[in-house]
């Protein structure tokens, strides 16, 4: 079995931490990982806003970089789901692109479906909610996954985050385009966060993450955002920091 | 005009001409704390209610499924049902006009009033009628047109503009509704009665007593409707307070003013809408009132029935074959009352009469993009996809954003972000300057403000601040620990 991390363009220049995770984590469960440096950007950002041409490179890089992998792991639910819904769209561009997508895992599915376990032997002794990431709740439809993760977490106590299924108001460019309906679903999201008395906000996708840390970090709020991969990969003997 | 010869309130003025791009108006209503409050507790009441109706029916699926087989059916075909329509409701005696577009469908139905000598009208609630401006056009003819429904009613009394399709007067309290009912009624017709208080059912007794006499006067209605069913050609008004009925059976004369993606093929495609539109609108089984009605009868209703089928860019939407299935829409509301953006931005931002996210993929398809405010619309989405999720119809709303996006990025104001994202692009299709660039913001990160100057870094950190740059990117560990 061939595994390939794509470890998305945001994780390697600002979360390297949870691309670091996800290969001691995967390593921990035996898999053996490979990154391709090939890989760069799935597109998303680009295609989302409009610019599909100038997406078409990128998919074509990223296709290119995968091939001949039997499965390629993403740590994000966002950039699994434009993989999996939007790359069979850019079949005439790009030979082959419909052919990633059922190649492509986001993380827990990974775990969960593909590996098959719940249980990833982590120990992470903290109060923490999860807030499922609308791409990754709605477009890959992630469900029970993290949650079932999450709570075979030894010593970690989940508790529920109140209207977790609504959005963070990141969406992209949509956080700078329209900045003020942004930051006020950001700050009931972090107002609901902090009212469960977690110490850390959970989710899967860290461009959720750098909106709604970036406010908490602003609030100087006594909570901090952390990715899935991080917890998961936090063991008794190397807590993660 | 003067004050003094106007028989129903002045509006707001032009309708959304010259209104501020999506993202400006939203920031005034984000900052307004009674419209949030107001908006939040209607949306999310409305919300929980609609998924507990919907989670009743096991068949739920099945049932989107076919919603949405039907009217791509009805469309593929359109012609065929408009014209089997028109046959039939001519059968029925009834007489059908055409009308390419707002300014058309504005004089016919003002001429169809004028022929009856009348200068007043009752209104059922109409989308469409809203849309082509009528209210506004028929006053400026010396008519005047009363609005019916409950919130209409106090959005026309309040001067005001909808802000929801189903509840157009959703962003007013019950505080500021009294006030409007106090200042207002007497100069339009029944005053409210001494003392009005603001429960819900002094409201409403308010409101019926200054409708009646209205009701009872009127020679003409007009309304829009829910369904047209072309092989009997029957219109169809779904309804919860009774109002519309009294609009649709008192009057002589009736004009029905529709869009022409409205028709259903038969009765049974009927059947399943009527299931859908209740529970997705407004959380009931059944709504209490379905008025249905065939042509003319004879000692029974109006003794004349026009119907005035409405393009006004249908046609051109249906040959985007992305943008197509908004014509899908039952405009039950459902997307406004779960989206997230809406709730924070209310209605009135979205600068049409179709607000949130059904609004913001239809106005630029029927209106065009060459306004500020149109081309800002298929923006006013984080693309959360709640709005596809709880769509009787299955409107795949993101993907229409995303497509309208496209066109929008092709005119002529985008050339700079263009630039951009293709300078961003390039870098990304080139790992070493990409990694090079990784380096660099990783190398001189202690010297990154968290608050930063710039336009489109402006405004992220107006709110948040920028990350801490971490001491290496990911594909440097990898390349000093695994290879
Ligand atoms: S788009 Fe769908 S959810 Fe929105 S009003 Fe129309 S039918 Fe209802």
């Amino acid at each position: 079995m061939r595994v390939a991390l794509f470890v998305t363009c945001v994780n390697d220049a600002v979360f390297p931490s949870t691309g670091v995770a996800t290969v001691r984590l995967l390593e921990r469960l035996g898999v053996e990982v490979d990154f391709p440096a090939a890989q760069t950007c799935c597109g998303q950002p680009q295609f989302n806003t409009g610019y599909r041409e100038e997406a078409v490179p990128l998919v074509r890089r990223t296709v290119r970089a995968f091939e001949g992998y039997d499965h390629v792991v993403v740590p994000s639910g966002s950039c699994a789901a434009m993989v999996r819904h939007h790359y069979g769209s850019f079949g005439a561009e790009v030979p082959g692109a419909a052919g990633l997508a059922p190649r492509v895992h986001e993380l827990t599915e990974f775990l969960v479906d593909v590996l098959g376990v719940t249980d990833v032997g982590a120990c992470f002794p903290h109060r923490v909610t999860y807030h499922p990431s609308c791409h990754g709740l709605r477009l890959l439809g992630l469900g029970e996954r993290p949650r079932r993760l999450l709570e075979s977490v030894k010593g970690l106590e989940l508790v529920e985050l109140p209207g977790a299924e609504e959005c963070c108001g990141f969406g992209g460019t949509f956080a700078v385009k329209n900045p003020d309906v942004s930051a006020a679903m950001g700050a009931d999201k972090i107002g609901n966060a902090l009212a469960t008395g977690a110490e850390v906000l959970c989710g899967a996708d860290n461009s959720c993450l750098l909106h709604l840390g970036g406010m908490l970090s602003r609030q100087g709020a006594p909570l901090r955002a952390l990715h899935l991969a991080e917890i998961l990969a936090s063991t008794e003997e190397e807590p993660w920091r | 005009m003067s004050g003094d010869e106007r028989t129903t309130p002045p509006g707001p003025g032009p309708a959304f001409v010259g209104m501020p791009a999506f993202p400006e108006a939203a920031r005034k209503a984000v900052g307004d704390a009674t419209l949030r409050a107001n908006l939040r507790h209607a949306t999310h009441t409305i919300r929980d209610k609609r998924a507990r109706a919907v989670a009743e029916l096991d068949d739920w699926a099945a049932l989107r499924e076919a919603g949405k087989r039907i009217k791509d059916e009805t469309l593929r075909h359109l012609d065929t049902y408009l014209l089997r329509l028109e046959e039939a409701v001519t059968a029925a005696g009834g007489t059908v006009h055409w009308a390419a577009d707002a300014a058309e469908a504005n004089r016919i139905v003002t001429e169809l009033v004028k022929a009856t000598g009348e200068s007043e009208v009752v209104k059922v609630k109409s989308m469409a009628t809203q849309e082509i401006g009528l209210n506004e056009h028929l006053e400026a003819e010396g008519i005047a047109a009363y609005e019916t429904d409950l919130a209409e009613l106090i959005v026309q009394l309040g001067r005001d503009r909808p802000s929801h399709i189903l509840v157009p007067a959703i962003h007013r309290n019950r505080g500021e509704i009294r006030d409007i009912f106090r200042e207002e009624m007497g100069s339009w017709g029944r005053p409210a009665p001494e003392g009005l208080a603001d429960s819900p059912a002094e409201l409403a007794e308010a409101a019926r007593l200054h409708l009646r006499e209205k009701f009872l006067r009127a020679k003409v209605g007009i309304s829009g409707a829910n369904f047209m069913v072309a092989e009997t050609g029957t219109l169809v008004v779904v309804e919860s307070e009774g109002n519309g009925r009294m609009c649709l059976t008192l009057p002589e004369t009736l004009i029905s003013v529709v869009g022409i993606e409205k028709v259903v093929p038969t009765w049974r495609d009927l059947e399943v809408f009527l299931q859908t539109l209740p529970r997705s609108s407004t959380a009931e089984r059944m709504n209490p009132y379905t008025s249905m009605w065939t042509g003319t009868t004879d000692d029974d209703g109006p003794r004349s029935f026009h119907l005035v089928l409405l393009d006004n860019g249908r046609t051109t939407a249906l040959a985007d074959e992305v943008g197509r299935q908004a014509l899908r829409c039952i405009r039950c509301s459902a997307c406004l009352n779960v989206c997230p953006v809406y709730e924070r931005a209310g209605g009135h931002a979205y600068g049409s009469v179709y607000p949130g996210p059904i609004g913001a993929i239809l106005i630029p398809q029927l209106r065009g993009t060459a306004s500020g405010v149109d081309a800002s619309l298929p923006y006013a989405s984080s693309l959360c996809g709640a709005c596809y999720e709880v769509c009787p119809v299955a409107i795949d709303i993101p993907e229409v954003l995303v497509h309208l996006r496209g066109k929008v990025a092709g005119q002529g104001g985008h050339r700079p972000e263009r630039a951009a994202v293709k300078a961003s692009a390039w870098v990304l299709d080139h790992p070493g300057v990409l990694a090079a660039g990784e380096r660099l913001a990783s190398r001189t990160r202690a010297l990154h403000p968290r608050r930063a100057p710039g336009p489109g870094i402006r405004r992220w950190t107006e709110s948040r601040d920028l990350p801490e740059m971490p001491a290496e990117p990911f594909r440097d560990w990898w390349r000093k620990n695994r290879t």
